[in-house]
């Protein structure tokens, strides 16, 4: 096979459907960006979980009381409440904060703002008993458990919070993969389309191979090709478009989004990438293949 | 070189087939002449030949190819050993004179080597010796004929076939394409030309082989185009 004459057909079919090449591309690099996006977000939810798993804790704030009288954790309410935590199953450890250090801590969080914990007394905050468990353990049903227990003022949560942003995240991904079958099926058709057309324009030609008996990878290769090259191309620009994305959102890396997800950057396009142009070349190849299978007569 | 055994054709789309229990053997060298009003099948049995149709019953043999029978995969090996040339010349508009004939062989992958050689040595065979840059448009009748000949003769086939190659040209231009035919001929291709022009089948006085609605009616070693015309 004459890879130069291969070439040139292929250019000059993708010239001649100028305008239909040029919406097939589009239209790829669109769904594209919108699968990677999809993709970075599976990949955000994965190493938020991964990272905050294990750091998630329950809070049991305890009452006024509870909290002004005993300051090491000996007495009734609140030793009874941490030995019955150390005993619930999924529980790993459980440390006591007196009102004092809890304080001690507001202080520290809220340095930047003098003014807040100059009107904040040590006695408006609660005791608290931190409690951290072991990964996979349902966090809200320990929280429900407690919630009217003697001694409790009430229950922070970390692990419903992440929850809610996890459910959050998993929506924008599930839309953004529905955004992405259907910009590919509208790909595709284009696709089919552009490469009908080019064969229709090339009648004359592709009747006078198949007389003098070009094969038929030699009389549709370029056809192929030309879906392949269009894909290919579409992939680039797609992934072009995720960078920006990428960079709009996170400002070029260092930042994040609330602190919780992880900046994303290059890397991470990086690695998505290659499963952007395999999905493109695949689509591309099989789409040009069923259509001139179809379509068009060898 | 070519074999039809008692081939019948159907279309789907007719009830009256195209070829009805047609047996015929051509000889390697042979020059001949498929006659017949339109509608008698000589379209068809081209396209048999060259594999664009099956028959619906029947063999049908080109040199050493079980037409009929062969793998979809051998059809191009087929095509490679039978040159076409039809009517409407089928050049493409958009190559030079050169171009169009070396595009035979680049698509069954010749070498551009043996390209750059046998291309002026068939424009040179055919009478275009110098026009090899020209493109169709700015050819005669005549001379784009000429192309196409050479486009289809430039692999050397065993059998060349055509398709009312003169019926588009006077007379005059007839005349000169059926002498390069026939020198094509002597090279020892065998020649199989569907015709409707009675000049030329009468005035050559080759083998005649008539159909009319799809049986063969005559087949006459040194024939005219009607009897008693």
């Amino acid at each position: 096979m004459r890879a130069s004459f291969v070439f040139s057909e292929v250019l000059t079919g993708l010239r001649r459907n100028f305008t239909m090449t040029i919406a097939m591309i589009l239209t790829t690099a669109i769904s594209l960006t919108t699968l990677g996006a999809g993709l970075l977000i599976v990949r955000a939810v994965g190493e938020v979980q991964e990272n905050f798993a294990s750091q998630t804790e329950v809070q049991i704030f305890l009452t006024n009381d509870s909290s002004a009288i005993d300051t090491s954790c000996s007495q009734s309410p609140c030793a009874d409440l941490k030995s019955q935590l150390q005993n619930t199953y999924g529980v790993r450890e459980v440390n006591y904060e007196n009102r004092h250090q809890v304080f001690e801590r507001f202080k520290k969080i809220f340095a930047a703002q003098p003014q807040l914990v100059e009107l904040t007394r040590e006695q408006a905050l609660p005791a608290t008993l931190h409690v951290k468990t072991n990964p996979g353990t349902p966090t809200e049903v320990l929280a429900q458990q407690f919630k009217n227990r003697p001694g409790v003022k009430s229950i922070g949560d970390q692990g419903q919070f992440v929850r809610d942003l996890f459910s959050k995240l998993n929506t924008i991904r599930d839309v953004a993969f529905g955004f992405a079958v259907v910009l590919a099926v509208a790909a595709l058709l284009l696709i089919s389309n552009t490469v009908q057309l080019s064969a229709f324009n090339r009648r004359t030609e592709v009747g006078i191979m198949r007389l003098v008996g070009a094969t038929r990878w030699y009389t549709q290769l370029p056809f192929l090709l030309e879906a392949v090259v269009s894909g290919l191309v579409g992939a680039v620009i797609g992934i072009g478009g995720l960078l920006a994305l990428v960079g709009a959102v996170f400002g070029g890396g260092g930042s994040s989004i609330g602190g919780i997800v992880t900046s994303m950057g290059i890397g991470d396009v990086l690695l998505v990438s290659p499963i952007l142009l395999g999905v493109s070349i695949v689509i591309s190849a099989l789409t040009g293949y069923v259509t001139l299978r179809l379509y068009v007569r060898h | 070189m070519i074999r039809l055994e008692g081939v019948s054709k159907v279309y789907k789309t007719s009830t009256r087939p195209a070829l009805h229990n047609v047996s015929v053997d051509m000889d390697k060298g042979e020059f001949i002449f498929l006659i017949g009003p339109s509608g008698s099948g000589k379209s068809t049995f081209l396209r048999l030949l060259l594999r664009e149709e099956v028959p619906s019953k029947g063999r049908v043999y080109v040199s050493n190819f079980d037409v009929a029978r062969m793998a979809r995969r051998r059809v191009p090996r087929l095509r490679q050993s039978i040159g076409c040339v039809f009517q409407d010349f089928r050049l493409l508009t958009n190559k030079t004179v050169a171009e169009n004939v070396a595009f035979a062989l680049e698509v069954i992958g010749k070498p551009r080597n043996t390209i750059r050689k046998v291309v002026p040595e068939v424009l040179e065979l055919v009478g275009l010796d110098g026009k090899s840059d020209r493109m169709p448009h700015e050819l005669s009748g005549g001379e784009q004929q000429r192309v196409a000949i050479a486009r289809a003769f430039v692999n050397r086939p065993l059998v060349l076939l055509a398709d009312e190659p003169t019926g588009n040209l006077d007379p005059d231009t007839s005349q000169d394409i059926m002498l390069l035919l026939e020198r094509i001929n002597r090279t020892g291709t065998t020649v199989l030309m569907a015709t409707h022009d009675h000049g030329i089948v009468d005035s050559m006085r080759r083998r005649v082989v008539e159909l009319s609605l799809g049986e063969v009616i005559r087949d006459d070693a040194r024939g005219v185009y009607g009897v008693g015309r």
